[in-house]
């Protein structure tokens, strides 16, 4: 009896320390997007490398599309693009970029210098598209169905495990369901 | 030396006037105070331990700008903050609404707190339950005769 007393400080120590390591693991930059399984923003802006041309979400309807947001001062955009790169050229789905808050230069710059896995980017020079895609961290990626509602989003840079985990098989279901 | 103060004051002149000037403020007082009041409310996404009223995060400023304009416009301080909501979810406001998934964060501490005012009535009752029972006649006999005894020797 005196004994299991003098056992509930540790008791209640492993409990804290439990509790604190589950803390963190856990990433307090990922928000639960409040747009999932809503339609995806609406949009019309000027191509990055043809300001003439404008691309909108409504473009991309009838498929599954993948919209990348990036800027060419965004570190971890970098660390994500080969990833990026190599998902587009598998072909399983388009990729469209949101080229936020970046000079046109410097964006056209490094996509020429790191490679364009982009059919196109989206020039989003003040960051309105981003606001109503509650962008807030770049780089962010949104999985698009073929309805034109947000089925997935990912918040930081996209990882071969993400890819593989999350995004090719919520792609072929998206694809099969139609 | 002299050019080197010189050198100096001009890089310090140079910084400053490179330096960023806040966002111009609304020339309305009133829209501007309604602006911050409710900027105080709401997260910095960037941040996170910020409000956006507090914040020099970009995305902070566009918000800022965002919501000055929305005032103009007309639209009201629950539809501005119904829009914040639409696109950052419930993280932005600081202060969050009760329903199901809050229920912990509103209520938990509260919980937590009668637990332990609970478990601290009982223990406490316990103890005096427990207490030293009255003693019996031959022992009180015997500390009579052991006070007095210390009594005589003074």
């Amino acid at each position: 009896m005196l004994r299991a007393r003098f056992l509930i400080p540790a008791v209640v120590f492993a409990a804290l320390v439990a509790l604190l390591a589950i803390g963190l693991t856990l990433d307090p930059r990922e928000v639960p997007s409040p747009l999932i399984n809503k339609p995806a923003p609406a949009f019309n802006l000027p191509q990055l490398d043809r300001p003439e041309n404008t691309i909108s979400q409504k473009d991309m309807l009838g498929k599954v599309w993948m919209l990348n947001v990036w800027a060419s001062w965004c570190v971890s955009c970098r660390e994500e693009h080969a990833t990026v790169l190599a998902l587009a050229r598998t072909g399983v789905l388009p990729v469209i970029g949101l080229n936020y808050k970046d000079e046109r230069a410097d964006g056209l710059a490094w996509l020429a210098r790191l490679g364009n896995p982009y059919q196109t980017s989206a020039f989003d020079h003040d960051g309105r598209v981003g606001i109503d895609y509650g962008v807030y961290g770049v780089p962010e990626t949104y999985i698009i169905d073929k309805a034109g509602v947000i089925r997935y989003k990912r918040i930081g840079a996209v990882t071969p495990e993400v890819v593989r985990d999350k995004i090719l098989p919520l792609v072929k279901e998206l694809n099969g369901n139609a | 030396m002299r050019k080197l103060l010189a050198l100096l004051l001009g890089l310090i002149l140079a910084g400053s006037a490179l330096a960023k000037e806040a966002a111009p403020a609304v020339p309305d007082p009133a829209l501007e105070k309604r602006a911050v009041k409710l900027e105080e409310q709401l997260r910095c996404l960037v941040c996170q331990n910020q409000t956006i009223a507090d914040s020099h995060a970009e995305l902070a400023m566009d918000l800022k700008k965002e919501i000055r304009e929305k005032l103009k416009a007309g639209m009201n301080e629950d539809q501005i903050t119904e829009f914040l909501v639409a696109r950052y979810g419930d993280f932005v406001l600081y202060n969050p609404p009760v329903k199901a998934t809050t229920v912990a964060l509103w209520f938990g501490p509260f919980a937590l707190l009668l637990g332990v005012l609970a478990g601290l009535f009982f223990y406490l009752r316990r103890r005096r339950a427990a207490a030293a029972p009255p003693l019996s006649d031959a022992d009180q006999a015997r500390v009579q005769s052991l006070l007095d005894a210390s009594e005589e020797r003074q």
